[in-house]
């Protein structure tokens, strides 16, 4: 997977900057959608960290999401310095504890455990009181360091969400120039070589999916903090796929990619929704459209 | 001389079919024991049971005196046993020098893997393609290399691991006249500090290469003894004339 | 000790159905290699098919060889149209392509049909119970769907086993290079297994229609199921298929009305298991 070049870096530092500027020209609907963006743009890239580096496809991803989301319920009042870590530590432990399970397959297997796994955890949050209702619930924000207004809220939440990607990006970018990163690249283009080589693969994919998982808590975190609001539709395996989207559209052949096909998801359903009421048609037509036209996805659109 | 590598009673069924049965062998440093037989004869599960990718139904493996039989491939390979395919089995879209540094960083594990390619990972990889004679060529993409020079990747690749045995699967595979002679004289140059196994059809490398050969028929050993002693058995003619009809 | 006799059945019933939805899909796996999200949608198509049947004629039974024949074509179509195309795909890409059908088929419903909870009559000619044990009685339809899934399966398993084509399936779906060589029109086992999985998959919905009614999204719960299924059974298996399914129906079942919070959990907690026992499924030659 192609990490950005310096220069690549700077068109998105540009549009972090763009984004970073919307207090000051954008209206708090339009910086509410831009946070919806962002922490969009957080679940698919540490979906990105498995799909696009090691290749492999699962449909547990909204499980871990969900996770993090909801230990920021379960936890109640308390502070973000308590709540961020918690939601990624949950998060990052149940992969821990997934990850052994569902790695024992490949290919279309894994695809399918991760499925049921990821509606384990749906069914967690939906049936039992754990979840607080099968339509969601209202949660109180984790402080701050300092009292948020509510109409300092978009603002806050924007930027917020703002370096919370940049962490994550940043992060991220340094993992796959590391050995590890490289040896998440070779499982992906040819898994038995690796092993042939001496590599301890199914070690390193786990810990590809610990972190990913982890990542996904976070962005979970994040969503819980924006909204204050929980539903277990949101480890439901369609969240699943929506991410899986998001890493399609942006290309899954770039780290940056995610961010990108988190971006025009967000703006096509904007879009859609000024058009049409029949919101499903045009995710299916996007869908298509990404999969029959977008080959190597809007990052890969100059090498075309 | 102790053996590098020996296997005993091994044997393999798949389904109703015997590939392997009772096979016993042994690799010395230094020494470059070469696997020959007519097509079918169970060579390549031979190596697969040596390298770790199968597990043999019958049989015990030692690596120096230490029993190896259940540990997987990726075990064997870091206590260095090396393993090439008959079919190139690289990444196409990286580098030569890549292909080389994703071997030599096998060796990593642990925290370690959190640091960026290090200095001795990188020399060990052009050590390899220095070996081979793909110095030049490390830059360039794997996918354009010429077939004869992907297949000297296939072994730099394995050299790359840094092991002390070789387990080399038809190495000569698809190469012309031109390109064969070059990997001839590496494996001549090889032999000598490794324990190689050498799976061949080419019977003029294997005479050129080999220090100890033995024939395989129908997944069992048929003879094993020195070059000239198989090329004067009448039992291994017969066998290779019987199956050329 | 009647009303666990009553769901036992229940959970017999439910697997049966499990079952024709899941025989599709693994041998949809196994032969073409293809990942089909949708296949939870064929039975939501089937169920409607059910209900506009009967609406419009007053006949139930005119929806099953309804939705056997139309299955048949519609699975035909979607084969030779889009699935042969998407063989070689990527699994992502396949993966959105089917979520991407789930989407349109639902939205092809909502724009024919609606987006409404209907109930469908069970046929007048069933609608009486048969007394089982103990006082309690069972619901005559829902043991003429036993029988009629049990007839479906006894037929498969006989085809499959039995005759050549199913031979050349079998064959197919253990190793799929192999077809190729024994000179059989790979390109048309694949269209018959697409076609025949897309029938069962829609006779199963239409069968269920007058049990559960008719709702967006009712293929859902079954499309999570007959994975389960499928990874339990051991991809390509049919035998697998039929005992993973019921077992999976029985829990599943057993679960919802004896512990209904962890019904769920408890058939994802089996596959687990199995996971951890046989990664590649109970009943699979790997």
């Amino acid at each position: 997977m192609t990490r950005l070049t310096p220069r690549g870096n700077l068109l998105l530092c540009l549009g972090a900057f763009v984004l970073a500027s919307m207090p000051f020209w954008a209206s708090p609907y339009a910086m509410q959608l831009a946070s919806t963006a962002l922490i969009g743009a957080m679940f698919a890239l540490s979906l990105q960290i498995l799909t696009g580096a090691s290749g492999l496809v699962s449909l547990a991803h909204a499980g871990f999401f969900g996770l993090g989301s909801y230990t920021v319920y379960l936890l109640g009042h308390t502070s973000i310095f308590v709540s961020l870590p918690a939601a990624m530590l949950v998060a990052g432990l149940a992969a821990a504890a997934i990850g052994p399970l569902a790695l024992r397959t490949r290919g279309f297997y894994f695809l399918m455990t991760t499925l049921a796994f990821g509606q384990m955890l749906f069914f967690l949050f939906h049936d039992t009181p754990l979840g607080g209702g099968t339509d969601g619930v209202f949660i109180t924000r984790p402080d701050l360091i300092w009292t948020v207004s509510r109409a300092a809220r978009p603002v806050v939440f924007l930027l917020m969400n703002l370096v919370a990607l940049s962490l994550m990006y940043s992060g991220l970018w340094w993992l796959m120039g590391t050995m590890f990163g490289r040896a998440l690249s070779g499982i992906k283009v040819n898994e038995d070589r690796m092993r042939a080589m001496g590599h301890d693969v199914q070690r390193l994919k786990l810990a590809a999916f610990v972190v990913s998982g982890g990542l996904a808590g976070l962005a979970g975190h994040m969503a819980a903090l924006t909204d204050a609001f929980v539903s277990p539709d949101l480890l439901d395996w369609h969240h699943s796929a929506e991410a899986l989207l998001m890493v399609l559209l942006g290309g899954i052949g770039a780290l940056h990619g995610p961010i990108l096909g988190a971006f025009a998801l967000t703006l096509v359903r904007e879009l859609g929704q000024a058009v049409t009421e029949r919101q499903r048609l045009v995710e299916g037509l996007v869908i298509l459209a990404a999969v029959l036209l977008l080959r190597g996805g809007l990052a890969g659109w100059r090498k075309r | 001389m102790r053996p590098a590598l020996e296997a005993r009673g091994l044997s393999r069924r798949f389904g109703g079919l015997v590939a392997v049965a009772d096979v016993s062998l042994e690799l010395h440093s230094g020494l470059a024991h070469a696997v020959i037989g007519p097509n079918g004869a169970g060579k390549s599960t031979v190596i697969n049971l040596l390298s770790g990718a199968m597990r043999p139904d019958e049989g015990t493996i030692y690596l120096n005196n230490t029993e190896i039989t259940a540990l997987p491939d990726w075990r064997r390979s870091r206590l260095g046993i090396g393993r090439s395919f008959q079919r190139t089995n690289l990444f196409p879209a990286m580098t030569v020098l890549e292909n080389a540094r994703l071997a030599a960083q096998s060796v990593v594990h642990g925290w370690r893997l959190l640091h960026g390619v290090g200095e001795d990972t990188l020399r060990q990889a052009l050590a390899a393609l220095e070996q081979t004679g793909l110095g030049p060529r490390a830059a360039h993409i794997a996918g354009t290399l010429s077939h004869g020079e992907r297949r000297l990747l296939e072994i730099a690749v394995v050299l790359a691991a840094n092991p002390s045995v070789l387990l080399l699967d038809e190495p000569l595979a698809g190469l012309g006249p031109e390109e064969t002679a070059p990997v001839v004289a590496l494996l001549q140059s090889l032999s000598v500090n490794y324990a190689m196994l050498l799976v061949e059809h080419d019977m003029d490398a294997v005479f050129a290469v080999a220090g100890h050969i033995t024939v395989m028929v129908d997944g069992r050993v048929l003879e094993s003894g020195t070059p000239d002693a198989i090329r004067d058995s009448a039992a291994v003619r017969d066998a290779y004339l019987g199956h050329r009809e | 000790m009647g009303g666990f006799l009553v769901q036992i059945l229940n959970g017999l019933q439910y697997g049966l159905m499990l079952f024709l939805i899941s025989s599709g899909l693994t041998l949809i796996f196994g032969v073409m290699g293809v990942i089909n999200l949708a296949h939870g949608s064929l039975f939501m198509i089937g169920a409607y098919l059910a209900y506009v049947v009967a609406r419009t004629t007053g006949e139930f039974w005119l929806a099953l060889p309804a939705a056997i024949i139309g299955g048949l074509v519609f699975g035909a179509v979607l084969e030779r149209g889009l699935f042969q195309r998407f063989r070689h795909r990527e699994h992502l890409d396949q993966v959105l392509l089917t979520f991407a059908l789930i989407l349109l088929f639902e939205e092809a419903r909502a724009a024919l049909i609606d987006n409404q909870f209907h109930a469908v009559p069970v046929p007048a000619l069933l609608d009486f119970s048969v007394p089982v044990i103990g006082g309690f009685a069972y619901s005559a339809y829902r043991l003429a769907v036993l029988g009629i899934c049990l007839v479906v399966a006894a037929g498969m398993v006989a085809f499959i086993g039995y005759t050549r084509v199913g031979a050349a399936i079998r064959a197919a779906a253990e190793n799929p290079e192999i077809v190729d060589l024994l000179g059989i029109d790979a390109r048309l086992i694949h269209t018959l297994v697409f076609a025949t999985g897309t029938a069962l998959a829609m006779l199963a919905g239409a069968l269920a229609a007058p049990l559960q009614s008719v709702y967006p999204g009712m293929g859902d719960g079954f499309l999570i199921l007959s994975f389960i299924v499928v990874v339990i059974g051991g991809l390509g298996s049919i035998a697998g298929a039929f005992w993973a399914a019921l077992l999976v129906g029985l829990i599943d079942t057993l679960g919802k009305v004896y512990v209904p919070q962890l019904a769920g959990i408890a058939v994802c907690g089996l596959m687990a298991l199995v996971l951890l026992w046989r990664p590649t499924g109970l009943f699979s030659r790997a």
